[in-house]
């Protein structure tokens, strides 16, 4: 089968790659594009490790196929900081110590950015069932939470 | 044991009990953390590995001829690549491993012994490649008849996995193999006597479900053999000397040329201390002459990955009428998986170790059953052991009328205590995280209806073990520390802080680094809470050895004897007037010395560690249960444990929290689901249900700190023991809301429900 021709766009760079029909946008980006941030935890979509967000929509990259991306707009981990500037939600997270290994944290900051560009001020609930498709088995959820909340308020602040 | 030291003075700490940002934070909230997965190398192949579809079959033929016919298919591997080895336990973390099992588990050899067990591997140009040529292998397999359950593998008519497994551990050795590998007892007193001295005996027998560790990441390694047979593998594991010293032995190569990288590690809790892939990534290389890359999907991790024993546990319990506890027996039957080495010893060894008693006895069988091998999880084999003497405790504290914190008060383990598996405690922390629970506000706050509050405490020993560490002074006076254990819960944090205390710099002029194999001598894994135990106490005797030399480099500047300079804040200073008017030098002005002083200067500690310091934790909870869907909703957790001194506090609550959140799964929706042909029914994560945030409260946290007498700064490990106590506390908890005492874990929504109706059918409070 041939590879197929994708044009996309990718943290705001024209990005064209060539994929196998079979290929995950999560495999496209980690084994053609070396955009190795998002991560494959389970390639089903039960635990969120590989979230970006597609046309303004979050979703599980494992659950999209590469050439899906045609003519879209992907926005991952790697295009969350401005340069040197790290986004709130970075910042937070290093500062409430919200993750241990670390592995499950690109997905659930896009997930929780996703969430605060359309509500500055969820409550815990909100959070955590915004989040309960991002599966941490380190941290308990607990500072995950507060860095989330912490960064809204702060948001909300400024 | 070693000697007790002088403790520092702990209110003229400047890093150590602070809160700095870790020093890979931004690498791993920006997405440039390099996991196990996350290399590639120049003309890669993708490996993958094909599983057995059976529980227990005689591999009768395999055939890759077609495999390895498909364009692209660059080498493929089965028995035949790899060389039987004899018997041999080896430690990995706090469990022992026998290199003539882990070569049958890594690669299967006369048999399958469990769904998923891998039968052969392929490296191709592509992943597509690699699954279409795994489908091209041809197995003849004859099915044989195969055993699940703990207890039916103990029968002498079950299916037997292995014909040479004859149990160690009675009189007279039997004559007949089995399924049981092992057989232990920890004795203390006459638990015959102390029977007869009770006014309430309560005994029950607990089932408990295998669960998995669930980290996020799966396994996964690339490795790269070149033709003169030099070799080096990245991988992500707990213990990257441990994986060399196994692919060594397995492939029959000098430990000298294989050099392995520690990946960072998105999660482990003892599942990354043992070898999968990693062996069988190098023989397709070796065979290739190519890198190649193999990981694992979550299926395989979850049908060939180790979880830890589900097992039978039978506890009785003897007290008087005033909660003094005269007598404790178990009865522990852990499932191994297909190869003897479950954690029934620790298990053994745990189940009373938070109580002071007279009079114990504790027996123990290690069980093998058409199951993945179990590996270690956090704690292992306490919090099975445990959770059922808590439980019970617990029903005799309601039978007597005594509140359940006090119970354990009375009986509880302090300096001095005859542990029934051996050693005399020092000082330890389970009255003050007893005394510190029954003040916490959590325990007194008002419940609602259907709501019940639950407590239990937890007990691990914590290890020690080969820790070796290297300082180099840098030309500027900045200090790179390597360390040897890889890092998985913010220990590069705990550690460089050590480092920037006890030479007096700046944490920000550390910079923490997990050396590779050959970078440092071999150090021990990440495992059994040893990290920033042993790790702080490496970089201690580090530190005192690159502030020696940085003395005697102000001293050779100077022009005085050695014992004329002092090191304090820092900096290099005369240890009095009479030694001369000399500026302080800081490590900055020494490193600038250095060349004309004598060269580089660095500080090296090469120690097996010992002295760990046991920690021991008190949980509460709420819970409010679901009359109508059998749910268990927690309502407030509180984590109350001894960390002799918390490095860095944040993370240590974050292992708390951590540890609570995985016990609570365990004690709730986690379990290991067969069908009829002994397949996995569940290998996923939408069925096999960790705790998802909504799930779970926040979980507060109170850090208690009794010194361990032996590190300067009293660090205990703290990362398992916060496992041991959830399933208890919640099972306590779910008794007082509905009047119901559990026996068998998890207590998911269908079986409390199932319960309830009984319950109410048989004319209870409904």
């Amino acid at each position: 089968m041939p590879k197929i021709h994708v044009t996309t766009t990718i943290n705001g760079d024209a990005t064209e790659y060539l994929c196998e029909p079979e290929q995950t946008l999560l495999d496209v980006l980690r084994d053609e594009l070396n955009l190795t941030g998002s991560k494959e935890g389970c390639s089903s979509g039960d635990c969120g490790a590989c979230s970006v967000m597609v046309d303004g929509r979050l979703v599980c990259s494992c659950l999209v196929m590469g050439a899906e991306a045609e003519g879209r707009e992907v926005e991952t981990i790697e295009g969350m900081a401005d340069g040197e500037a790290l986004h709130p939600l970075q910042q937070k997270f290093i500062d409430h110590a919200a993750l241990q290994c670390g592995v499950c944290t690109p997905g659930i900051l896009v997930a929780a950015k996703a969430l605060l560009e359309q509500n500055d001020d969820p409550t815990e609930t909100e959070v955590r069932y915004w989040l309960a498709g991002n599966l941490c088995r380190c941290t308990g959820y607990d500072k995950i939470i507060r860095a989330v909340l912490d960064t809204a308020a702060e948001i909300r602040g400024a | 044991m070693p000697d007790e030291v002088k403790l520092n003075d702990m209110d003229s700490l400047n890093w150590v009990g602070t809160r700095p940002a870790r020093p890979d934070g931004v690498d791993k909230v920006t997405g440039k953390a390099r996991f196990g997965a996350d290399l590639s190398l120049p003309g890669m192949l993708h490996g993958r590995v094909l599983r057995s579809p059976h529980a227990h079959a005689i591999l009768k033929s395999i055939d890759t001829s077609k495999a390895e016919a498909l364009p692209g298919v660059k080498a493929v591997v089965t028995r035949d690549d790899f060389n039987d080895m004899p018997s041999e336990f080896v430690p990995a973390g706090e469990m022992m491993v026998n290199y003539r099992d882990i070569v049958r588990n890594v690669m299967a050899r006369e048999k399958v012994l469990y769904d998923g067990h891998a039968v052969a591997a392929v490296a191709a140009t592509s992943a597509s490649i690699a699954r279409k040529a795994l489908k091209l292998i041809e197995v003849d397999y004859e099915v044989l008849p195969h055993v699940i359950d703990v207890e039916e593998a103990m029968k002498p008519e079950a299916p037997l996995l292995h014909d040479d497994l004859f149990t160690v551990g009675v009189e007279p050795a039997p004559k007949k193999p089995s399924n049981i590998a092992k057989v232990v007892e920890f004795k203390l007193g006459d638990v015959e006597k102390g029977f007869g001295e009770a006014d309430i005996i309560v005994e029950r027998t607990f089932n408990t479900a295998p669960v998995h560790q669930g980290y996020i990441e799966p396994h996964a390694c690339v490795a790269s053999v070149n033709a003169d047979g030099l070799a080096e593998l990245w991988v992500t594991t707990q213990g990257h000397y441990v994986v060399r010293g196994h692919c060594a032995r397995m492939l029959g190569m000098d430990i000298s040329k294989l050099k392995v990288t520690a990946s960072e590690i998105g999660g482990g809790f003892g599942g990354k201390t043992v070898v999968y892939l990693e062996p069988v990534a190098l023989a397709l290389s070796n065979k290739s002459g190519a890198p190649v890359k193999m990981v694992m999907s979550r299926e395989e991790v979850f049908r060939a990955s180790g979880p830890t024993s589900g097992a039978r546990v039978y506890v009785k319990v003897g007290a008087k009428s005033d909660g003094t506890i005269t007598a404790g027996h178990c009865e522990l039957k852990y499932q191994a998986g297909a190869f003897q080495g479950s954690p029934v010893q620790p298990g053994a060894m745990c189940a009373f170790a938070p109580y002071d008693l007279e009079n114990v006895d504790v027996i123990g069988y290690d069980v093998v059953s058409n199951r993945p091998k179990v590996a270690a999880y956090r704690a292992p084999g306490a919090p099975i052991s445990e959770f059922g003497v808590e439980c019970v405790i617990d029903e005799i504290a309601k039978k007597i009328g005594m509140d359940p914190l006090d119970i354990r008060m009375k009986n509880a383990a302090k300096e001095g205590t005859q542990a029934a598996y051996g050693p005399k405690f020092g000082p330890i922390g389970m009255i003050s995280s007893l005394e510190q629970a029954k003040a916490h506000d959590h325990y007194s706050a008002p419940l609602g209806e259907n709501q019940g509050r639950g407590v239990a405490s937890g007990f691990w020993f914590n290890i020690g073990g080969e820790t070796c560490v290297t300082m180099n002074v840098n030309e500027d006076g900045t200090v790179a520390l390597l360390t040897g254990t890889p890092d998985i819960g913010g220990s590069r944090a705990s550690l460089s802080m050590m480092a920037a205390e006890e030479l007096g710099i700046d944490v920000d002029k550390v910079r923490p680094m997990i050396a590779d194999t050959a970078s440092l001598p071999y150090t021990f894994l990440t495992g059994g809470s040893r990290a920033t135990f042993a790790g702080t106490t490496a970089i201690i005797h580090a530190s005192k050895d690159a502030i020696d030399k940085m003395r005697a480099r102000a001293a050779q500047f100077w022009d005085v004897s050695i014992d004329e300079v002092v090191w304090e804040n820092g900096e290099a200073r005369p240890a009095s007037t009479n030694v001369g008017d000399f500026d302080p030098l800081s490590i900055e002005d020494i490193a600038k010395l250095a060349n004309s002083t004598g060269g580089p200067i660095s500080g090296r500690a090469e120690i097996n560690v010992q002295g760990a310091g046991p920690s021991i934790g008190t949980h509460i909870v709420d819970v409010e249960v679901d009359k109508e869907t059998g749910r268990v909703e927690i309502l407030r957790y509180t984590v109350l444990q001894d960390a002799g001194k918390a490095v860095h506090p944040s993370y240590v609550e974050g292992q708390f929290q951590g540890g609570a959140v995985q016990g609570i799964g365990w004690a709730l929706n986690e379990e290991y689901i067969y069908d009829d042909n002994g397949r996995l029914e569940n290998a996923g994560f939408l069925d096999y249900r960790i705790p998802v945030a909504s799930d779970v409260p926040m979980i507060d946290t109170v850090i208690v700190e009794v010194p361990n007498p032996v590190h300067p700064y009293g660090v205990r490990g703290v990362g398992e023991t916060p496992i041991v106590p959830p399933m208890a506390a919640i099972n306590a908890a779910i008794e007082q809301a509905t009047g119901i005492r559990f026996t068998e874990l998890p207590m998911s929504p269908p079986k409390v429900l199932k319960a309830l109706d009984e319950a109410a059918a048989s004319g209870g409070d409904d």
